[in-house]
This record gives C-alpha cells, structure tokens and sequence, in this order.
C-alpha cells in the first residue's frame, strides 16, 4: 500500500531531521567550550544524509517503480575540518603554557541556518505524514 | 443484469492507484529535500491513465497515443503525441550548489494537488456506491 509507505518515508525524514537538528543543539551548545590542546578541541559536526535505495519489491506499478528512493537516511556524521580558533587568554585555567585556548571551530551563523532549515523540513514532513493519513483514514470510510 | 465493480467504479480504482503512487514520489522527494545530489521525480498522470486505461503500449515505456483516421487513406498518426509514463525527473527552477532539485514549496503543492484529487476520486465513488445502494433498497 503506497500510503502507507508514503508515511514510512515522512517518518524516515522525521528521524533524520531530527538527528540533524541535535548535532546543531551540540554544536551550539559546545561553541564557546575551550580546551588547552587541539585534539581535544570540540569540532562541529555535520550530518550527512542519503537516499535509502528501492527495494524492488513486486508493486502493482512494475518496473515502474524501481529505481525510486524510499526515504532519507543519516549515513554518516562528519566533523569540520575547518581550522579551530586560537585565542591568548593566560589567565584561563585551561590556557597552555603559552597562555592559548582552542575554540571550536562552530559557525554560529552557519548552525542557525541549519537549525531553521532542520525544522521547517521537520514540519513539512509532519503535514505529508497527516495528509497520507487523513487520505488512507478516508478510503477506509469509503462508501459511507 | 451483472454489474461487475469493475465496471462500477470505471477508471476511478485506477486513478486512486495512480494518486497513491504519486503521493508516495512527492513524499520522497520532500523527504530527501536535504540530501545533497538527490533528484526530484514526479509521474505524468495523465500518461499513466491513458496508458491503464488502454495498454497499446511502445517500447521504452513510451505510449504512444494515436489519432483517428475517418479515410482509409489517412496515414497513420503514430507519429503523433508521446507521452511518458516513466517516472520522470523534475526541470529544476532555481539549481542548488549541493545538485538537489528539491523545490519543497513546489513539491508541497504538487502534494496537495494530488491529496485533493484522491480526494475527489473517493468522492466520485462513494457517490456510485451510494447509487447502487439507493438502487437495492429501492427507496
């Protein structure tokens, strides 16, 4: 039943979304956390989404069908390979003995973006998710 | 007299086929409007009617519909419209850096248009379910 699977991939793209929108919660939330050395220097990370491949089971469609996507997937998180931000505070705890922290390198600006663009994808899904619902709710009412 | 329900609902059982089919591909490319390289797909629906509704089906999935000829010296039209009934890709209107061609307003209404004719199409046949029932109560 294609509503049905209409409703697993606005679902597929919920968690995805959401997974999305808690690397941005981290990434914001970390974007001020120092650190005395580089490899311990919080990095922002980005997810990387993916198509989920058909799986060419027999529709009534046929061949027609094959080939489509069947949802999105997070295949991977990545960490910016932007360079981290290095700052002379020596009266910080964390200072080296140089007197320098790291900073992460998050894009502030950039994770906001991201932030509203995570939720308005998250939303839209949520009224594909309803009208797929409310359709399938009304072909079992058909008749009446 | 037989009624068959196939014969009830006419190309309204199709048509619901073809509308669920349609919400699923729009679901998926709202779904992926994120995935970088991901391109958007649509169904012709009209194509796809005309091609349950009469299967003189070409090659490569290409219908091809013809035209009448009122003269045995008419040439044959097969030459004429070809409609698709391939899934195809959406022409973007504004290309992303990342290659997505996701449009999510284009598709949301695309999504919505087809809702409504699922819609209507239930409509249509509750309404001769409606008939046939009016029709055995005799009321």
């Amino acid at each position: 039943m294609s509503l049905l699977s209409a409703m697993d991939i606005a679902s597929s793209s919920l968690s995805a979304e959401s997974y999305r929108l808690n690397l941005t919660a981290s990434n914001l939330a970390n974007a001020n956390s120092v650190s005395s050395s580089i490899n311990r220097t919080y990095r922002g990370r980005h997810p990387v989404f993916t198509t989920i491949s058909a799986n060419p089971d027999a529709t009534a469609f046929g061949d027609v069908m094959d080939g489509l996507g069947r949802g999105v997937r997070l295949a991977a998180v990545v960490e910016s390979a932007a360079p981290l931000r290095k700052e002379y505070h020596p009266e910080n705890p964390l200072a080296n003995k140089e007197g320098y922290v790291f900073l992460p390198n998050v894009n502030t600006i950039e994770e906001m973006a991201n932030m509203i663009s995570a939720s308005r994808s998250y939303s839209s899904n949520i009224e594909v998710f309803n009208s797929a619902k409310q359709m399938l709710l009304r072909t079992l009412t058909l008749g009446q | 007299m037989a009624i068959g329900m196939d014969r009830v609902f006419g190309m309204q059982e199709q048509a619901l086929l073809i509308r669920s089919k349609r919400a699923e591909i729009l679901a998926n490319n709202l779904a992926n409007a994120d995935t970088p390289g991901f391109k958007a797909r649509d169904i012709d629906f009209k194509a796809m009617m005309a091609q349950l509704a009469g299967p003189a089906q070409g090659q490569f999935g290409l219908q091809r519909i013809a035209l009448r000829g009122t003269d045995p010296r008419h040439f044959s039209s097969m030459s004429g419209v070809v409609a698709n009934t391939e899934v195809l890709y959406r022409q973007p209107m504004q290309p992303s850096l990342d290659g997505n061609t996701v449009d999510s307003q284009r598709e949301h209404s695309a999504f919505a248009e087809n809702a409504m004719g699922y819609m209507t199409t239930l409509r249509f046949m509750t309404g001769r379910i409606q008939g046939l029932m009016k029709a055995i109560r005799g009321q």
